[in-house]
Parts: C-alpha cells; structure tokens; sequence
C-alpha cells in the first residue's frame, strides 16, 4: 500500500494543493464566514461548511479518479491524505490570524484587518470549532482527512450503493439550500402544519434530513429512474408519440399554474427567468446564429423600457398616452430601429472589435440617459415614474402572477420565432456567415442585409422585455440598465449552450433563478458568473443543452486541436 | 467610367461616408462655437491640456498592456483593466501605512518606488495566473471562446477583491512633497503630481520600448508576434514568452495604479478598473493595435482629448453640463475610430490583417 500511494505521491500533492488553494481562497474572500450562519441541516451543518469543504471533497474525488486502477484500501487512504493535507492552507489562515490579528498590537500602525476584511477571529472560531488553536487545528486536520474520504467515497463505492449515495447527498443538500423556497410552497399547497414538522428555523430538522436521506438513497439505489428510462425505451413508437403529447399538455398546464403554487415572491423569480429567457432568445439570433458578439445589448432593453416609460407614464414627461398593448408594438418598433441605427455603423467589424464597440454603445446610451441634457426627454438620473400596470379586459396586472403570463406569452413568441427562423433560408444564411463571413459572400449572401436582420430581430425581442419591464416596475432608472444586463443575457446562453433554444431556458434558470431564491448569494453573484463562464469555457464550450450542429462544431474543433497537438 | 463607378458604389460605404463627414462637420461646428464664445482663457485651456497628458500617460501604461497580448495572441485581454485595479487597491494599505508612519513625508521617493514595486508584483502574478488559467488552455480555440473566458476573467478578479478588502472607497494619502507645489512653464503654472506622472510613465514607456527593441527577450517576444511557429522552430520557448508579455503588460498596468493613487487620490475601489480598461482599450486602438510607440502617443492623445473635448466641442454644441458627458465622449471616440480607422493613427498591418 505504501507504495502506490508514493507512485501516486505527486497526484496527490497536486490535488492537495488544489483544494487548499480553494479553501483558502473562499475562506479570505469571505464566501465562508458570509454563509456560515446559513444553516442547511439542523444548526451543524451550514452552507459555510459546505464551500469550507468544496476544496478537500473535490481533491477527494480528483484522486479517486486517477488512482482507479489501483486496490480500493489505498484509494481511501489517498483520499484521507489528500483531505488532511489541503486544511494545510487553513490551518496556516489560523496562524495568520492568531498572530497578526488576534495577538495584534493595537498601537501598531498597520493592522491586518483593516486589509483584508475577512481576516477576523470570528472565522477562526468557526474553522477550529471553537476548540482553541491546538485541538481546533487537529480537528480541521482530521474533518478535512474524513471530506477527502468523503470525496473518494463518491467515486469508488460499488455501483449501486454509489448511486444512491450521491444521489442522497445531492438531494438532502438542495432541500436544505432552498428550504426557504420549498416551505413556501409547501405552505401555498398543504398550509403551515407541515413545515413545522419538516422545518426548523430555514434549516432541515436533522430527523427531517435523515427520512430525506433514506427515501432518496433508496431511489438511486434501486435505480428507478434508469428502470423507468428503459421502459420508455422499450414502447412501441406509437405509444411514446402519445405519452410525449401527454407530458406536453401536462407541462403546459403546470406551467400556467405554477405561480399561483409557489407564493409571490417566487413569482417575482418566475417572472424574471422569463423576462431573460425573452432577452436570450433574441441575443442568441445575434451571438448564436449570427455570430456576432454583441456586448451592449442592454442598450435595447433600455430603448424598450424608456419607450414604455415615455408613451404610457402618467408623470409630466409623459407623451402620447398610449396604453400598454398600445406601447408594446411602439417600443419593439423603436428596438428594431436602433438595432439597425447601431448595427449599420459595424457592419464591417468582427469579433472582438464588433464587441468593444457594442461596449461602448451599451455605456454610451447609459451615460446619455443619465445626462441633464437629455433629461428633459428621459428624466435623467430620476428616471420616468409612474408607468401604470397594464390593464387586461379590465383587470390591473399588478401582481407578478399575472404578469408572468405575459411574459411567458413573450418568451413563447420569442422562442416561436427563433424555431421557426432556425432552418429557414435566412437561419441558414446567419450560419454561414458565423462559419465563415468572407464564404458566405462569395456564396451570393447579402452580409449587409443578413446581418442587420439579426440586429433588428435581436433588438426587438430585447426591446419587447424592457417594455415589460417597465410596466412591471412602474419606475424605471437609467442605473437599471448597465452592463451587467448585457453579460448576464450573454452568460446564459452560453452556459445554455450557444445556439440552442433549450438551452436559454436552462441558463435562465440557473443563472437568474437561481440567484433570485438565493437571495444570500446576492453579494457573491458576479463572482460566480465569472468563475462560471471560465470554467464552462474550459469544461463544456457547448453548453449545457448544446445545439448539435455547434456541438459537432467544438468537438471538431477539439479533434483538430489534437491531432495539431499530436503533430 | 461612370458606369463602372456605379458598378462599384455601395450603399453601406456611402453611408458610411456621409455619417464620416457628418460627424468631421459636428467637430467644427462644436470647435468653432465654443471658441467663438471664448469662455475659457488660454491658462484654463493649458491646465486643461496638462491633465489630460497626465491622465493619458496612466492610459498609456495601461494601454501597452493591451498592445503587448493583442499583438501576440490577437486576443482582448478584458481583464487588463482589472488587473490594474488589483495593484492601485492593494498599494493604497501600503500607502496608507506609510503615511500614518510618516516616511512617506520624509522619504517620499523610496515610498512611491516601495509602492509600485508592490503594485507591479500584484498585477504582474494576476496577470500571469490569469494567463495561465483562462487563456492557455483555450490556444487554438475559436475566437470567441477566449473572449468569453476574458470577460469571466474579469468579474471574478472584481469580486475576489471586494471580497478581499471589502466593497469601501479608499483614498491613497496625498505627498507632502507634491502636495500644492506649482511648476511654472512658460508662465502657466502646473501642479508638480502631473509632471511626476508624466515623466514617470514617459520614462517607463521609454524604457519598455528599449527592451522590446534591444534585449533577447524582446526580440523573441517580437518573433512570436510575428509567427508563433515559425519562433517556435527557431528554439524559442512560446509559453513562456507569452507569460513575459503578460507579466509586463501586468506590471506596467500596476505601475499606473500607483501613478493613478499619485494623480487622483480619491476613489479606489473594486470595480475601478473597469472605464480605463475601455479607455486603455481605445487608446491601443488609437495607436494602432499591436504597435508599441502607438500605444504610448494614442494614451497621451486620448487622455488630452478627452480632458479638452467635452468643453471644446460638446459645449459648443449648446450641450449642458457637459462634464458628465465625458466617459460617453471618449467611448465615442472609440467607436468612431474603430468604424473608420481600426488600423489607428500609426496604420499598423497587423490590425488590417485581423480586424
């Protein structure tokens, strides 16, 4: 045993490094201490512990996987060792806490603290238990050592078992990480009793968990989803046509009655997932048919909402008095105006210039908006209030169940449009000219029109969103609109996989759902999108839904890389 | 000869040209106007122009950055404004320290070198570390992808900072040895911080273009610019050359952090990096993208029509308080030069070749 784990010494010692380095890291910026008095499962078991071991289970994991081959004692006793050793970078933390922050001189000019914010004694407290510097650091040692073992366990039980244990761990922590959201439903379904049983303070009562654990372990275990997968396989063609006509009506259904079973707030996420699933379908015409890397976007959504906002406000910089329905087909026409106003100037750039400008478009639009001198048009930095919610048959939208549908009836629109544009002769045409622009011409494609029709598309479907969203507020302000919007419709469709319209759904869900029930990421929600992008750009460039034909497109791309690699 | 003239005519050029010539006939009209209206004495003006050379010089620095890894990999370094900010926001505590202790009044050259040798190191093993993370292994991948790894780059460098030192303005303490004193140029006076900065990164640049031009490592970074394999046969090691261009384009972009803290105490934060990055990025543009020299005059000259132009033009326009309009001026500027001039002033092929 001793020496496979020196033949396997230097995986080790690079995966140790790994999860120290991300321990480390996630504890001095903060991520650990912010979450740790969330707790997930009963009050010993928070979120804060969850990313304080994310580094060891990971390095846990990475050393199950290349120490395969080899007997299972030594893979655990590896996965011990790799634990153990990456609470090293911790363990160093406490000491840099203990002598420049706890046994700081007051009187000295510089302190640690004032620096790095998160260098604070409560941290340590929560990394030793609270045991003390000696026995506390033995046991973050030995809690590190049983993480890596836990990491190695998700790897290298036998099949079955390793199922359910995965599949157990996924589950209970998920309930606990939205135990907010599911006691609310609960709570709109069957009423308050139950929570209180399942429940305690926003955490799973550990009796609650165990019961979780059990019924979820046993549904991996037994494989019900796999068995059930194979019987679906294994119907007569005609009979699965008819169960998928089912489970479209049911979705339907359920969807429209979802927000009136998950509460008002949830609606309010609801509404926004569709608001960015509407925004994404329109940037993928742009960035995922076309190819064009827009990154002011944003500048759209704003033309559509101060159209909203100037047509229908009831305040003193109201003109036209238009109503909502009225106001709609206005700002997507206004949309579709800048769109082709602004793709003219850069119809001749690619890649990343056609990106900076769209930059620069995005920030000048915003800087305009703010600007006394057209605040007599926009109402500069106090914005247009006032936008009245519109009115349906006579009933006031102004709950976010029923603006819902509204948007929901635009994303299908949206989504409506782009399937249909997909295959036609100009989805066809915004596809050569992302393969290749100078081909596309030579082939008789009109890049000047092609091009602006994905603008203008692109444009009015953002525009329809930014409508929606000013009557949804009733204030808007140009602050709303700045870039971040832009990089979170961009960021979406490409975790969703570029191109595909599943996929925009899937990334509005993760990237604006989300956030929005978490609302304790709020703080760190930019640094997730950033780590997100880089790592799905290493991992998994197609997305997370990928579009077959971009799928086959990045393997190629990869398979070339090889064999260039190779030769 | 009118027929094949006709034959040639588009209309997205002729546009295009109108829209040129439109905005050449704002410029004059703007000039014109506000020089008409003579608001603003000469001695205005000069104070005017050297603030703008002395915030040029920082975009400069910032500038070559981005010239440096676009020439090299043909790739925006999003991140590169970032990475400035990491050494500006981490020098500040140093700088801070040592003034409490007071050898930043007593000693206040070894303090400024003491801070930018923090502040380059900062940026320089940012620079690096992003390099090594998030482009390296995308060589080879479509353009876009690096792009977006850039962008990625970028937030997660904000973040980690705030996290880091928290979300909180700082301020650098100001030089008591600078503080207040007038040089006096041809009977305009002008406050010493400037000409600091201005000779301090003229000096920097003076001598990043020695190195390029003269050292073994310059000349191989030049070779890799030019053709990555053909370098790559000659012996030269590719990686890390191309770790050395980002290490310096890091530490020049620290470097102007603490020029940055010297010219404009107030407001150091997370997110700061992110309006000189674009600024930095129409400044390399200006210059000609790739091109070295051209970095350094297109920051200086950007830096200069920015300072001036919202009072030159845009106030001859009739415009209000055209100051809040200035970052939406210079950001114009970049987008006018990208739609009629992407080569720059310098026309470097480079651009024309991949633009």
């Amino acid at each position: 045993m001793l020496k496979t784990l020196q033949k396997n010494f230097q995986s080790i010692r690079k995966f140790a490094l790994f999860g120290g380095i991300l321990a480390f890291y996630l504890t001095a910026i903060g991520i650990v201490e912010a979450f740790a008095p969330r707790n997930l499962i009963g009050s010993f078991l928070s979120l804060g512990h969850v990313f304080l071991v994310l580094g060891a289970t990971g390095a846990g994991v990475f050393i199950a996987q290349t120490m395969k081959e080899t007997d299972t004692k030594s893979i655990y006793f590896a996965g011990f060792l790799t634990g153990a050793l990456s609470s090293v970078s911790l363990v160093i933390f406490n000491i840099i806490v203990q002598v420049f922050v706890v046994q700081a001189n007051p009187d000295s000019i510089f302190q640690l603290r004032s620096m790095f914010i998160n260098f604070s004694e409560d941290i340590q407290t929560f990394l030793t238990f609270g045991q003390g510097m000696v026995l506390g650091n033995i046991l973050l040692i030995l809690f590190f050592g049983i993480m890596g073992l836990l990491g190695v366990s998700f790897v290298s039980l036998p099949e079955k078992i390793r199922r359910g244990w995965v599949n157990a761990w996924i589950w209970v922590l998920a309930i606990g990480l939205f135990s907010e959201n599911v006691a609310q439903i609960i709570q709109e379904l069957f009423g308050p009793a139950l929570n209180k049983v399942l429940f305690f303070n926003k955490s799973l009562n550990t009796t609650s968990a165990i019961v979780f654990f059990i019924i979820t372990f046993a549904v991996g275990y037994y494989g019900i989803k796999k068995e059930t997968n194979t019987r679906w396989q294994a119907m007569p063609e005609e009979k699965q046509k008819k169960g998928r006509v089912i489970i479209t009506i049911f979705s339907i259904v359920f969807m429209l009655a979802l927000p009136w079973m998950v509460g008002l707030f949830l609606s309010q996420a609801l509404f926004m997932i569709g608001l960015f699933v509407m925004m994404g379908l329109g940037l993928n015409i742009v960035v995922g048919y076309a190819g064009l890397l827009d990154l002011g976007y944003v500048a759209f959504y704003a033309f559509g909402a101060y159209t909203m906002g100037i047509l229908t406000t009831t305040s003193a910089l109201g003109r036209g008095d238009l109503n909502f329905w009225m106001a709609v087909p206005v700002a997507m026409g206004v949309g579709v105006l800048f769109g082709v106003l602004l793709g003219f100037p850069v119809l001749r750039m690619r890649g990343d210039y056609l990106a900076i400008v769209t930059l620069g478009f995005g920030e000048i639009i915003r800087i305009l908006a703010l600007s006394n001198w057209l605040a007599p048009i926009g109402g500069g930095a106090q914005g247009i209030l006032h936008i009245p919610q519109p009115v349906f048959f006579g009933i006031v939208m102004n709950k976010p169940q029923m603006m819902y549908y509204l948007v929901v009836l635009g994303a299908v629109l949206a989504a409506f449009v782009t399937i249909r544009l997909r295959s036609s002769r100009l989805g066809r045409q915004w596809m050569a000219m992302r393969e290749d622009e100078d081909v596309a011409e030579a082939m008789g494609i009109n890049l000047v029109q092609t091009k602006l029709l994905a603008f203008a598309i692109g444009a009015a479907f953002s525009a329809m969103a930014g409508a929606i969203f000013a009557a949804r507020l009733g204030n808007i302000f140009p602050h709303s609109f700045n870039l971040l919007i832009s990089i979170n419709a961009l960021a979406l469709i490409i975790v969703g996989g570029l191109g595909s319209i599943p996929g925009v759904v899937v990334g509005a869900l993760i990237l604006v759902g989300l956030p929005e029930m978490l609302r304790e990421f709020a703080e760190y929600r930019l640094l997730m999108y950033g780590i997100l992008l880089i790592v799905m750009m290493l991992v998994k460039p197609e997305g997370f839904m990928p579009e077959t034909r971009l799928k086959r497109e990045m393997q190629a791309d990869k398979a070339d890389q090889a064999i260039e690699a190779e030769g | 000869m009118l027929k094949q003239y006709l034959d040639r005519f588009s209309w997205v050029d002729f546009l295009l040209k109108v829209f040129q010539v439109a905005a050449v006939a704002v410029l004059i009209v703007g000039i014109f106007n506000s020089l008409g209206a003579a608001k603003y004495t000469p001695g205005q003006w000069v104070t005017l122009i050297f603030a703008g050379l002395a915030q040029g010089s920082i975009y400069a620095l910032i500038a070559l950055g981005y010239t440096l890894v676009y020439g090299i990999l043909l790739m925006i370094n999003f991140a590169h404004g970032d990475v400035y900010m990491a050494g500006a926001f981490t020098a500040v505590f140093l700088a801070n320290s040592l003034a409490a202790s007071g050898f930043l009044a007593s000693h206040p050259v070894w303090s400024v070198l003491l801070l930018l040798l923090l502040a380059t190191s900062v940026s320089m093993a940012l620079n690096v570390i992003v390099e090594r993370i998030a482009y390296r292994p995308l060589r080879g991948a479509p353009r876009l992808v690096p792009l977006i790894t850039a962008i990625g780059a970028s937030f997660t460098i904000e973040y980690t900072f705030r996290g880091l030192y928290g979300a909180e303005f700082q301020a650098y303490p100001i030089i008591p040895a600078l503080d207040g004193q007038f040089l006096n140029l041809a009977g305009f006076d002008v406050p010493y911080t400037q000409i600091v900065v201005l000779v301090a990164a003229i000096l920097l640049m003076v001598s990043l273009y020695l190195f390029i031009e003269r050292t073994k490592i310059g000349t191989a970074m030049r070779a890799v610019s030019e053709d990555k394999e053909v370098a790559r046969l000659m012996g030269i090691d590719v990686d890390k050359t191309i770790m050395i261009t980002f290490a310096i384009g890091g530490a020049l972009a620290g470097a102007a952090g603490v020029f940055n803290g010297i010219f404009r105490p107030q407001g150091v934060f997370f997110f700061m990096g992110f309006i000189p990055g674009i600024k930095a990025f129409t400044a390399a543009v200006l210059g000609g993208i790739g091109n070295i020299p051209g970095a350094m005059v297109g920051g200086l000259f950007l830096g200069v029509f920015e300072a001036v132009g919202p009072n030159l033009i845009l106030e001859g326009l009739g415009i209000p308080a055209v100051n809040q309009l200035r970052d939406a001026f210079a950001f114009t500027i970049l987008v006018l030069i990208l739609i009629f001039r992407p080569q720059g002033i310098f026309g470097e092929r480079l651009a024309e070749k991949k633009a």
